[in-house]
């Protein structure tokens, strides 16, 4: 059998195998159980020991996307067959579906401040980035450290000021006020990220580019632009992260216009008992986005690894 | 094609002087190759032309046009980097097709379809058309490069070694090609190079560069046959040019304190007797390295004769040139 100092041995790659498995499988569990959790019946949810096996319902999401209210027996049998699987659900509890709940129009909120201030950070950040890495900015070294300070103090710190400022400005409660907070919290992180990945991006391209007859705004735009790809690729899934996540800002700022999913989903168990299956099932759909995201840009992500094959 | 014409151009970068007083000018169909150690300033020299550095001093025109304010887009030159800098995220066509579909030219997709198989057949990289830039061996991606100049019709072709990163083989390909192409399309071509068999087969004039300043100007055999000085004397040649005392053989001539022999120009079998301390076969050559009065001197051995370590040869020299004490030429 032939010997390398590089390649592992069956046995090195066993044990790295299974002690990276065991590690998915541990980190996974939490996420596992509230998918299963969503699929759940109330008394399901809480009974003891916890049930692995059970039943399959729609209960928690019929739950999420509707309010429901109790009805008498005789009012129940007065009515005509439930139309749909979701109000059979609901009459088995003796109620009736009285209009959809806000959980929609909350998801979407947090997808348009979620991607809307994720797209701004990587805007501005990308460019400012690039103007840091390529042109000689007077101070660009404190100005660099002064970008980074703003995240040296948790955010929540300058709540108070924010939400009176806000108050003044109009900006309480609205898409715009939150993906400006959202952004000016990511474009730190962005600016820094990024700067690394277009610095080690050689500037003979964009000379190149440059002799070979485009602008500077087109040689970053057709050359830096596609090469940083990898890079915005993950900044991007950075900021998305934070921005979808983000709690305390959401609960100061926002109450109804503006809501986003994570101050709305605790709201759920206040209404008629401790609902788990519909907060399992609001936290399983508000997981969604954000992985989809990521699979999709997984591809950058992977390519980081492998990039460059340029001379030096 | 254009002239273009350097006078008294300069570049420091912070205490550092790249570029000192250059002028120079390159006429319209020429093949100008500079020469230069590493930090002469031949590479400053080339993107100073080509509008990547500003000039400090001095200014450079492209067919009779000052370009000092112009952006390189605009000078409408050609250049290739000594690293190949192709676009890593472009199949090799759009590489090639990447200038022709500037802004600037803005070719019809027929043309650039017809230019792009053109050059890519000169080039030898037909076949590798479709492949991702980062796919080819560095002899390829710097074919691509060249290829990604010659698909255009420049004012001038601006080339920075662009051959050192080739086996010798392709080397000696492509720099029968580069002067064929050169020729029949009387480009006009500033080509910066260590390898002197370059600079002597391709150029049709020679600028010799120390220290940022342009030390000789001439064509191949103007600047090997009569250096205006030791240090451009050393330049060219292989082996390089012997240095003795001007006395070694006998009287100096007037004022010189050193000469210079070019191997080709030691007469053996008469003359001052050397010890033969190192012979190396080099297969179409044979290299005698000689001990003569405490100076090595290199020569080759004529046909036919065969020298061991430690034989002793009687040298003469034939025409030698003579410098004075600060390395300049005497005539």
């Amino acid at each position: 059998m032939s010997f390398s100092i590089t390649e592992p041995t069956p046995r090195a790659k066993w044990i790295s195998g299974t002690l990276v498995i065991t590690y998915a499988l541990i980190t996974l569990i939490p996420l596992v159980w509230i998918f299963m959790t969503g699929f759940k019946t109330p008394p399901d949810s809480i009974s003891y020991p916890p049930k692995v096996f059970y039943e399959p319902s729609l209960e928690g999401y019929v739950n999420l996307f509707t309010t429901r209210t109790r009805v008498s027996p005789e009012a129940l049998d007065a009515l005509p067959p439930p139309a749909n699987f979701a109000e059979e659900i609901v009459r088995n509890r003796n109620m009736v579906i009285a209009g959809p709940s806000k959980f929609g129009e909350r998801f979407m909120n947090s997808v348009i401040i979620g991607f809307g201030s994720t797209f701004l950070s990587i805007f501005l950040g990308t460019l400012a980035a690039y103007a840091f890495s390529r042109f000689k900015i007077p101070l660009a070294d404190d100005l660099l450290f002064f970008i980074l300070s703003t995240r040296m103090m948790p955010p929540i710190a300058v709540a108070i000021p924010i939400f009176l400022m806000y108050r003044n400005l109009g900006l309480s409660d609205t898409h715009l006020g939150m993906i400006l907070l959202y952004t000016a919290v990511n474009i730190s992180l962005a600016v820094w990220l990024l700067k690394g990945f277009i610095d080690e991006i050689p500037r003979e391209y964009e000379e190149a580019a440059l002799i070979d007859g485009y602008t500077r705004f087109q040689a970053f735009y057709k050359v830096v632009l596609p090469q940083a790809a990898t890079g915005i690729a993950s900044t991007a899934i950075f900021c998305l992260i934070f921005a979808w996540n983000e709690y305390a800002f959401a609960v100061l700022l926002t109450s109804g216009t503006a809501q986003t999913a994570p101050p709305f989903i605790p709201t759920i168990i206040g209404v008629g008992g401790l609902d788990w299956p519909a907060v399992a099932a609001g936290a399983t759909i508000f997981l969604l986005p954000v992985m989809i995201f990521t699979i999709l840009l997984r591809k950058h992500l992977l390519r980081g690894i492998t990039f460059g094959a340029v001379r030096k | 094609m254009a002239e273009v014409v350097l006078n008294d151009v300069s570049k420091s970068f912070g205490k550092t002087v790249a570029v000192d007083g250059i002028s120079m000018t390159i006429p319209d169909g020429a093949f100008v190759v500079m020469l230069g150690p590493t930090g002469a300033g031949k590479t400053t020299t080339l993107r100073l032309i080509a509008g990547l550095e500003k000039l400090d001093r001095g200014s450079v025109s492209i067919g009779g046009r000052d370009v000092g304010e112009e952006t390189p887009a605009q000078r409408d030159v050609a250049m290739v980097f000594q690293q190949y800098s192709l676009y890593p995220h472009l199949s090799v066509r759009d590489n090639l097709a990447f200038p022709l579909r500037s802004p600037i030219l803005k070719t019809p997709e027929a043309e650039i379809t017809r230019k792009v198989a053109d050059v890519a057949d000169v080039l030898q990289i037909s076949h590798k058309l479709d492949n991702k830039a980062t796919e080819l061996s560095g002899g390829e991606m710097q074919r691509v490069s060249i290829g990604r100049a010659l698909v255009r019709d420049p004012a001038i072709y601006l080339m920075d070694e662009p051959l050192s990163s080739l086996d010798a083989k392709l080397r000696t390909d492509l720099r029968v090609e580069l002067k064929r192409i050169q020729a029949s399309l009387g480009a006009t071509l500033l080509y910066v190079t260590h390898d002197q068999i370059e600079a002597m087969t391709m150029a049709t004039h020679v600028g010799v560069l120390n220290e940022g300043r342009l030390v000789q100007f001439g064509t191949p055999r103007e600047i090997y046959e009569n250096p205006n000085s030791l240090y451009v004397a050393s330049r060219l040649g292989l082996p390089r040019i012997n240095i003795l005392p001007a006395d070694i053989f006998g009287s100096a001539p007037n004022g010189a304190t050193q000469i210079g022999l070019r191997p080709e120009h030691i007469t053996q079998g008469e003359g001052t007797p050397a010890e033969v301390r190192r012979v190396e076969h080099l297969g179409d050559q044979t290299r005698l390295h000689l001990r003569l009065q405490g100076h090595e001197v290199i020569t080759l051995a004529q046909d036919g004769h065969d020298y061991a370590p430690g034989a002793t040869l009687n040298i003469a020299p034939r025409n030698p040139l003579s410098f004075d004490a600060n390395g300049n030429r005497l005539s």
